[in-house]
């Protein structure tokens, strides 16, 4: 593996709120993620943890606060500009390409993300869908898959953009225990690649396989980051798991 | 290891096309051979095939469902009206009404393509009936009375005829080619993803507005160029009926019959769709109702339209722009 040349985050979100009217999501959230590290992010539902992601992915503006890849302030860029920078993103309700089949989904990614022409895009599609297992179904419309391969299809059609960074939201619930070991492993080897990889994922015996250091969010706050077992370990989110008594 | 490959263009493809050339060779001969009222329902065909067609890629392919592409039919005669009025020679000035046209769809889409769906549908016919109103306003136009483009009458009616067929057949031609071309390169398939997830689309890195952008000017241009080639067939423009929404019933009823989203299926449909005009035109308001009950018909039997008959076999349609990828494993 590459020695690390640089001690900069290559993500990075700095005192990031987001409200949606009235409705605050996201306080004052700090959080980087180094170059080729894993990262897991944590916490129940309703903590805010796609809502940072989409923040991140440029989905919507925050409302206050500066979002920042590989040093570089992202305010301003469009989600599209943001995905040919290198920040690609998975959607926890899969968003495939209804009308295509699974290889145009893909093809298209990388032709738009990483700028290939038809033959390397082929190239590049078929050695996504063979990494990732869609190969038997690369011909079939993706309308006809079931969720399990639309997640697949997601994270196929991220990395097909050739990011530096990938945001993978749920990606392995419902899987089977075969499926996570296939799926842990996949991801392993993208992080081998030189990928740095944000997961959300509530499976933490898979999360905890791939991940070196875990972000735990709840209310829209991050709570605790830092060494896995420290962070499971931390009052707040054992409170915020468990459910807290009325103080 | 090779390289991974998609599939070649099916044999049956291939002989279509030679069979398109052949009709195409024998389309050019046509006005020396054929009948005046053959050569002019020809023209009023290759007009249908271009307003499918373009209607096909802006709904179809880009998924801007507009019921205002009569904007740029009725500008497009409009402009060369004007141009006309204003001493310029006819028919080249029929491409120059087109691009001046395609300037409008370039400023209206700033603010249009701003809008999703059901929005932009309706936003697109408010904006057609608006710039009707304001051509109305025009003197030279006299409000419903319209005027006409006495020009062309300076020439021999035979010379006309056949300068118009040419520049329809040709202009069909270089519509059906450049979309064609168009839907396989990058734009093409963007556009489509766009259609099915604008969201998503933004997220693989594809600019959505500035590719709904190119796709909706594209498609105003050829609507105004077939609503020139119209107009000059047509002689006379009247605001209500160059603007008229049956401009848009009719690039509806065109693609669904034949199959939107294909790239076959508007040319189909716009065959049946001539055809059954010359079926049913004699008969008056039947004509409406025999439109109507095939419209029915084809939603409930075959609701993919004519690609249908290949699609629901499990087989792409003919010309079909799908990529498959060659499995060999």
């Amino acid at each position: 593996m590459m020695p690390a040349m640089t001690v900069e985050p290559i993500l990075r979100a700095k005192g990031v709120n987001k409200s949606f009217g009235a409705l605050k999501v996201l306080f004052d959230v700090d959080f980087h993620v180094m170059p080729g590290e894993a990262v897991g992010v944590v916490g129940p539902n309703g903590a805010g943890k796609t809502t940072l992601f989409g923040a991140l992915a440029g989905s919507f503006p925050v409302s206050s606060g500066a979002i920042q890849l590989g040093g570089r302030d992202l305010s301003g860029t469009s989600a599209a500009e943001r995905c040919r920078l290198g920040l690609a993103r998975t959607h926890q309700v899969p968003k495939p390409f209804l009308g295509m089949t699974v290889f145009e989904n893909v093809h298209v990614a990388a032709r738009a993300g990483a700028g290939m022409d038809q033959t390397r895009a082929t190239a590049e599609a078929a050695d996504i869908l063979r990494r990732t297992g869609l190969m038997p179904l690369a011909n079939r419309p993706a309308a006809a898959l079931g969720l399990l391969d639309r997640k697949r299809l997601e994270v196929a059609r991220a990395l097909a953009t050739q990011p530096n960074v990938i945001l993978l939201d749920e990606i392995g619930g419902g899987l089977t225990e075969a499926e996570l070991v296939a799926l842990v492993d996949l991801i392993r080897s993208l992080q081998a690649d030189g990928l740095t990889v944000v997961w959300i994922e509530h499976i933490l015996h898979a999360l905890l396989r791939v991940v070196t250091r875990l972000v735990c969010m709840a209310e829209g706050r991050v709570l605790a980051q830092g060494d896995p077992r420290d962070v499971m370990a931390h009052p707040e989110v054992q409170r915020a798991y468990l459910g807290s008594s009325p103080e | 290891m090779t390289p991974a490959q998609t599939l070649p263009m099916a044999a049956s493809d291939r002989r279509l096309l030679v069979l398109v050339g052949i009709v195409l060779l024998a389309l050019v001969t046509l006005p020396w051979l054929g009948s005046a009222l053959i050569v002019d329902k020809l023209i009023y065909l290759f007009i249908l095939v271009m307003f499918a067609v373009m209607w096909n890629l802006l709904a179809g392919y880009a998924g801007l469902v507009s019921v205002g592409q009569q904007a740029f039919i009725g500008l497009g005669g409009y402009a060369l009206v004007r141009l006309v009025e204003a001493g310029l020679p006819p028919f080249p000035t029929i491409f120059l009404a087109a691009a001046l046209t395609g300037v409008v769809a370039w400023a209206l889409s700033w603010f249009m393509l701003r809008m999703k769906a059901g929005e932009f549908a309706v936003a697109t016919w408010v904006i057609a009936e608006t710039i009707r109103s304001i051509v109305m306003f025009d003197p030279i136009v006299q409000g419903e009375t319209g005027t006409s483009l006495l020009a062309l009458n300076a020439y021999d009616p035979d010379l006309r005829r056949m300068v118009l067929y040419l520049l329809s057949l040709g202009s069909m031609v270089v519509m059906v080619g450049g979309t064609w071309v168009l839907l396989q390169r990058r734009i093409g398939a963007e556009s489509q993803a766009i259609r099915d997830d604008e969201d998503a689309a933004a997220s693989i890195g594809i600019s959505t507005f500035q590719v709904k952008q190119r796709i909706y000017i594209i498609a105003s241009v050829g609507c105004a160029l077939a609503g020139a080639l119209w107009l000059a067939s047509a002689i006379t423009f009247q605001p209500r009926t160059s603007f008229g929404v049956q401009w848009s019933v009719f690039m509806l009823f065109m693609v669904l019959v034949g199959g939107i989203g294909t790239f076959i299926g508007p040319i189909l449909g716009a065959l049946l769709f001539f055809a059954l005009q010359e079926i049913f035109g004699d008969f008056g308001a039947w004509y409406l109702a025999g439109i109507g009950i095939v419209a029915i018909l084809f939603a409930l039997y075959l609701p993919r339209g004519l690609v249908g008959l290949w699609l629901d076999r499990g087989r792409d349609e003919p010309l079909s722009l799908r990529k498959r990828l060659r499995l060999r494993e």
